[in-house]
């Protein structure tokens, strides 16, 4: 699982320019990164989530400004000690003195408070933010349909949750407030500089040109430099999970020394494009401090010959030095700001696109009750009435048909790869919406349940029977939250998973994610199954559901469905024909038609496809 | 910033590691047990070490030149200012402007002599690490995700850059610094630097002890991102079922409240940070300005001078800096000692022996049988072997307990058990994936444990159940298998490829052979991927063959092309076949029934179904008699 976390952030470049990665194949607009968003999406975005916290943005704004005021107010006070006080004291008088020693204490103080409730307010603003931006790419990821989800790819979709929203709360806490604080204190520091003295004012002004070059030069030659870099730690991390995950095969097939060597050359390609990087952040900070530092150098220069001359006041001087220093401080800290917005811009740009999309199979607006389920017979009709379905991106998958599944009948669904089988099982489950015609439950459209109205009418079972981190009793108990112990263990025992799970260390109780917990995929598919018993829905959908279970496995499930299935409505798709065998009726399907349609009986004993797939796996048998 | 950041760091699940060896990194017992920690980094940084001292004294020189400055200024204001002597204000000019230019460019100069240099040690020590881990036994990569392993090879590894980079030189130079800082304070006017030094020592104490409640709050932020991305990994790993379930509303509450935690421990951080930013910039400013109140009162009465006064201000200002970053660079040497640590825990972890001298006949000579030497054609044999995980509990029953299983030379023997018999670990100890605990494995009669591994594992293909694909090409990914890759020819891929009845959906391919598939690539389906494991197991015409349940995830159609074909390999050598279903059983001349950690029975397909009750339901899903 880590895994996939880690390897997601940069899927990205490679595919589309590392030479020859899967060359043609026709482009799917949702098999990319930055998915197709309207322009100024990531700003809306932006605005959006700022906009409930608008008083707070305000207020932190006030004490921003604020606390910048005491804290460039300090110089000023210099300034005025040494022209004013000195004087006065000479003269006697204390009073300014005093006023210089009231002045700074309250600035130092209020500087601080101000800060305190600064950095909490921004805080506070900050993190809100990245609430609602996490609960809403979580909410939206859950709302896309199978179909986004198949083809978007969970590693994608993770490290939009994941690395790009840390890229954005990097940039909110480190960033954001530094770069309004250093933006306003240059504000402050020209406009004091200028109150006190025009050329002084000007002459700072006037710095700030070639400073300015030098970041848009940073700039540019920075995003490719780090563009690159990225890319080649991608390459590198590829190659390393790569070879983590696929450890036995490498071992058995000694390809220790030539993994060596492959990975030397990516992490030496690694090595010189980060050495260019770092250096490129050297170059820009030297140069940078070498601007300012001729700039303070020359502005001293020229006010000391000023004073000197008797048209500046000593304490001016004084001012300026001190001012000049907090005015060139932060711009090295400037390049690491502008590299985390950079990267921070990317990543609002790719959720905005995720968050654009639109979900394909929506909620009802006025859902519509299921009639009630008769007492006798637990499963109800299906229809499938002037059914056809189109990926959206082109490209038919199941031409036009109809098809009528009575309650309480069992349906198994044979074919080869590709035939379309499971995407008849997706229209089912309303995993899909089909492009025409309607799929009916019981008399209603799919489209017309609410959700937990469908999945008490539909449930589907999968050949990837995930786990999710809890004990195995958290697991069943998914097919039905409020099922008490007894009902879990009697699912499990029906199906014939009880035993492997009371010989787990803690029993129902072990947490599927601990050592000694490790559970094989046949098992992790019995406990699916057991999830899909407990819900007890009026039509059941097993995609493939067997396919890791050895064959007494595979005999234990089939005679438990046997019971379980009894007068419920069931779809079974398997590429083993054992599983034909509970059958009431057999569709045969080929590119996306079904092609033979009966009694298991009638087709084995019939010339069509099926009796021969059918005899062949008799053979097999003997 | 940090493109490399490989999703949110996450926090070492504590299951998994038996028990963390080294120093803890609690609160409390940091201080020498980090030292000792990041002593160990001295090999890498040998090779680059006069750079690193040279850049160092470069930085503490530069450092100081800043402290210059606030001099000039004060020779300047008290000399030629009050002189009103224009040339001398000139020279204090370019003075300032040498001092300047001279800083940056040392400063550059530095940065210009470590970048390269530490930028190859982490490189270094990634490349160190990537070997180690290659050699080091499956046993050791069951019980570590790659997520844990690729977080030491990047982020831990960038982070102990950066320590080498900044802490390390800056604990020393802004140490000097303030040093000689506060030295020319005090020599100037002592009541003045007395004044300004006051806040310093709590200054350090505060941000040391901050530092420390920082981090462990930094650490539990870490821990709850880590919950968080289990939540919205698992959430869309699962999407099926939970669309399948209609579960999104208890998978958002956990979500929400998750999230809601997180929340807390920030805020909770923001005002830990609000408190200590309000601290430094409070603390010093005051000082300045009882500084400045005392030193008009001495200006006013002549006993200081208006340059020493300024001089003063900018050497205070100058030296902020340095003592509030004493506090963040000691955590960042933390969090560099803790980094390194956990590099090491993965380094420290032995590689085993090359070959295992246990009960062999001759350990002083581990080529025992010449090469030239005719090899008796014995085929594969396990005697008495015994395995069990060596993390297993002490009182669990062993995987393997005493397994006995001869494959005759050019026999293809099928290996048959229920889930969990421990056929995939039977398969993994004769190319010493594991080690067997006790036993003989023997190839042509040579002891598997006396053997080289490279030579040994040059004699074995296998064909594992997960089908593992690598962002290579096809032909890559295929010719893996070969004995030597690079010689294996065009014909032998065709003829592994026509064996695993890929060639079709291959040529299919965009780019045929030369595609790339794997992470990288075009994604292939489950069969695909198995069939390609299984032209690479047969491609280099191994001796031994061992195929892990080879056909488990093609259809029926397929499955017979595929039959057909592989007979013709296995005609040709000694096989072990891994088999679920009766077709794959039908490949093997006998099939071996592995049960309670032992072989129960031999034979062909029709006596074993003829006598054992358990193979028959094995094959057939009969209920035993025993169990109704």
């Amino acid at each position: 699982m880590t895994a996939t976390v880690a390897e997601s952030p940069f899927e990205e470049e490679e595919k589309r320019d590392g030479e020859g990665g899967g060359a043609a194949a026709p482009p799917d607009p949702f098999d990319r990164d930055v998915l197709p968003a309207p322009k100024g999406a990531s700003r809306r975005l932006l605005g959006s989530l700022l906009r409930p916290h608008r008083a707070r943005v305000a207020v932190a704004a006030v004490l921003l400004l604020l606390q910048q005021a005491a804290v460039q107010a300090g110089p000023l006070l210099v300034a005025y000690a040494i022209d004013r006080a000195v004087p006065a004291l000479r003269a006697g008088d204390h009073g300014p003195l005093t006023a210089v020693a009231a002045g700074y204490a309250l600035c130092a103080l209020s500087s601080g408070g101000l800060q305190y409730a600064f950095v909490r307010a921004a805080a506070r603003i900050n993190q809100s933010v990245l609430l609602e931006l996490r609960g809403r790419i979580h909410r939206h990821g859950q709302a896309l349909s199978v179909d986004f989800h198949d083809r978007y790819t969970s590693g994608r979709l993770i490290s939009r949750s994941t690395t790009d929203v840390e890229a954005l709360r990097e940039l909110l806490d480190e960033g954001l407030q530094e770069l309004l604080g250093v933006t306003l204190s240059v504000v402050y520091i020209c406009a004091t500089l200028f109150w006190l003295d025009i050329g002084l004012g000007g002459a700072a002004l006037l710095s700030f040109v070639p400073l300015f070059l030098l970041v848009q030069n940073f700039r540019r030659r920075s995003m490719r430099v780090y563009r690159k870099r990225s890319t080649a730690i991608a390459t590198v991390i590829v190659k390393f999970v790569e070879t983590m995950n696929g450890i036995r095969p490498v071992q058995a097939f000694r390809r220790e020394r030539s993994g060596d060597a492959e990975f030397g050359e990516l992490n030496d390609r690694h090595l010189k494009v980060n050495g260019d990087s770092i250096l490129e952040m050297a170059r820009y900070v030297v140069s940078s401090r070498l601007v300012a530092n001729i700039a303070v150098a020359v502005i001293v220069l020229w006010s000391a010959q000023r004073v000197a001359t008797g048209s500046l006041e000593l304490g001016v001087l004084a001012a300026a030095a001190l001012y000049l220093r907090r005015l060139y401080d932060p711009i090295d800290r400037l390049g690491m700001f502008l590299n985390s917005y950079q990267s921070a811009a990317a990543s609002l740009e790719k959720i905005a696109g995720l968050l654009a999309q639109v979900p394909s199979v929506p909620e009802p607006v006025r859902p519509r009750p299921l009639p009630e389920r008769s007492a006798d017979m637990p499963g109800r009709p299906v229809v499938f009435e002037g059914v056809s379905f189109a990926y959206r991106t082109g490209g038919e998958v199941l031409p036009r048909f109809d098809l009528e599944i009575p309650a309480g009948q069992t349906v198994a669904v044979v074919g080869a790869t590709g035939a379309g089988k499971s995407t008849l099982a997706k229209l089912l489950a309303r995993f899909y919406d089909p492009t025409e015609g309607r799929v009916l439950l019981d008399g209603t459209d799919l489209r017309d349940l609410a959700t937990p109205e469908l999945r008490r009418g539909v449930v589907m079972v999968t050949q990837e029977a995930f786990l999710f981190s809890g004990t195995v009793a958290e697991n069943i108990a998914i097919g039905r939250p409020d099922a008490s112990r007894e009902e879990i263990e009697r699912a499990a025992k029906a199906i014939g998973a009880h035993d492997f799970i009371t010989a787990l260390p803690d029993g129902y109780d072990t947490d599927v994610r601990k050592r000694g917990g490790r559970i094989s995929a046949g098992q992790r598919q019995l406990v699916a199954f057991a999830r899909a018993l407990l819900a007890d829905p009026a039509v059941l959908i097993l995609d493939e559901a067997t396919s890791s279970l050895d064959v007494p496995g595979e005999r234990a499930v089939q005679q438990a469905m046997d019971t379980v299935l009894r007068g419920r409505t069931a779809m079974v798709i398997a590429h083993r024909l054992s599983t034909v065998e509970i059958a009431d009726r057999v569709l045969v399907m080929d590119a996306g038609r079904i092609v033979e349609d009966g009694r298991p009986a009638d087709l084995i004993a019939g010339t069509g496809r099926f009796a021969g797939l059918h005899r062949a796996w008799r053979d097999s048998l003997a | 910033m940090s493109a490399i950041a490989a999703g949110p760091p996450r926090p070492d699940s504590p299951d998994s590691e038996p028990a963390v060896p080294g120093p803890a990194t609690g609160p409390g017992d940091t201080g020498r047990s980090a030292v000792r920690s990041l002593l160990r980094l001295w090999p890498y940084v040998r090779p680059v070490r006069a750079r690193l001292f040279t850049a160092a004294l470069v930085a503490i020189v530069a450092s100081c030149l800043g402290l210059v400055i606030p001099l000039i200024l004060k020779w300047l204001v008290d000399g030629p200012i009050a002189d009103r002597d224009a040339d001398g204000v000139w020279l204090g000019g370019a003075l300032l402007l040498t001092v300047g230019v001279l800083e940056a460019l040392l400063f550059g100069l530095r940065r210009w002599l470590v970048a390269r240099p530490l930028a190859g040690v982490e490189a270094a020590m990634r490349a160190d690490l990537f070997r180690h881990l290659q050699r080091l036994p499956i046993a050791f990569h069951d019980r570590w995700a790659s997520g844990q392993l690729l977080s030491r090879a990047t982020a831990d590894l960038q982070l102990l850059r950066l320590f080498l980079a900044f802490p390390l030189t800056f604990l020393l130079v802004n140490g000097t610094t303030i040093l000689v800082g506060f030295g020319v304070l005090l020599v100037q006017e002592w009541t003045l630097g007395l004044v300004l030094l006051l806040p310093v020592v709590p200054l350090v104490l505060l941000c040391s002890v901050f530092e420390a409640r920082y981090s462990r709050a930094a650490r539990r932020a870490q821990d709850q991102i880590g919950d968080l991305t289990t939540v919205v990994e698992e959430s869309v790993l699962g999407i099926r079922i939970i669309k399948g379930f209609g579960r999104h509303r208890s998978q958002a509450r956990a979500f929400r409240a998750l999230s809601h935690r997180l929340l807390g421990t920030e805020l909770h951080k923001a005002r830990l940070l609000a408190g200590i930013w309000a601290v430094i910039m409070t603390l010093p400013e005051l000082a300045i300005g009882a500084a400045l109140v005392l030193g008009t009162v001495q200006v006013a009465d002549g006993e200081l001078s208006a340059g020493t006064l300024v001089a003063f201000l900018t050497t205070a200002l100058a030296l902020r800096w340095p003592v509030e970053s004493i506090g963040f660079l000691l955590a960042m040497s933390n969090e560099a000692a803790t980094a390194t640590d956990r590099y090491f825990e993965v380094m420290d972890e032995p590689l085993p022996p090359d070959t295992l001298t246990r009960g062999g006949p001759a350990p002083s000579a581990p080529a025992a049988p010449a090469p030239a030497a005719p090899v008796p054609a014995d085929g594969l044999r396990f005697e008495r072997v015994v395995f069990r995980y060596p993390d297993a509990p002490p009182d669990a029953p062993p995987v393997l307990d005493g397994v006995d299983l001869h494959v005759r030379s050019g026999e293809t023997m099928a290996l048959v058990g229920a889930t969990g018999s421990g056929k995939t670990t039977l398969t993994a100890l004769i190319p010493r994936l594991h080690e067997a605990t006790s036993g003989r494995i023997t190839l042509d009669g040579r002891d598997v444990a006396a053997l080289p591994r490279d030579e040994l594992r040059s004699l074995i293909a296998v064909a594992f159940e997960e089908p593992t694909l690598f962002s290579a090409s096809v032909r890559e990914n295929v010719l893996m298998g070969a004995r030597s890759p690079e010689e294996a020819g065009q014909e032998e891929l065709a003829r592994a490829l026509r064996v695993a009845q890929a060639e079709e959906f291959v040529n299919a391919l965009p780019r045929g052979v030369e595609t790339q598939v794997g992470e990288q690539g075009l994604s292939l389906s489950g069969g695909q991927r198995q069939r390609l494991a299984l032209a690479r197991a047969v491609v280099g015409r191994p001796r031994f063959l061992v195929l892990d349940d080879p056909l488990s995830a093609l259809d029926v159609h397929t499955e017979a092309l595929v039959e057909a074909a592989l007979r013709e390999v296995l005609a040709e050598t000694t096989a072990l076949v891994v088999a679920h279903r009766p077709s794959t059983v039908l490949l093997a001349d006998r099939v071996a029934l592995l049960s309670r950690g032992r072989i129960t029975a031999v034979g062909t397909h029709h006596e074993l179904l003829a006598s054992s009750t358990e193979y028959r339901h094995l094959m057939s899903g009969e209920q035993r008699e025993e169990e109704r």
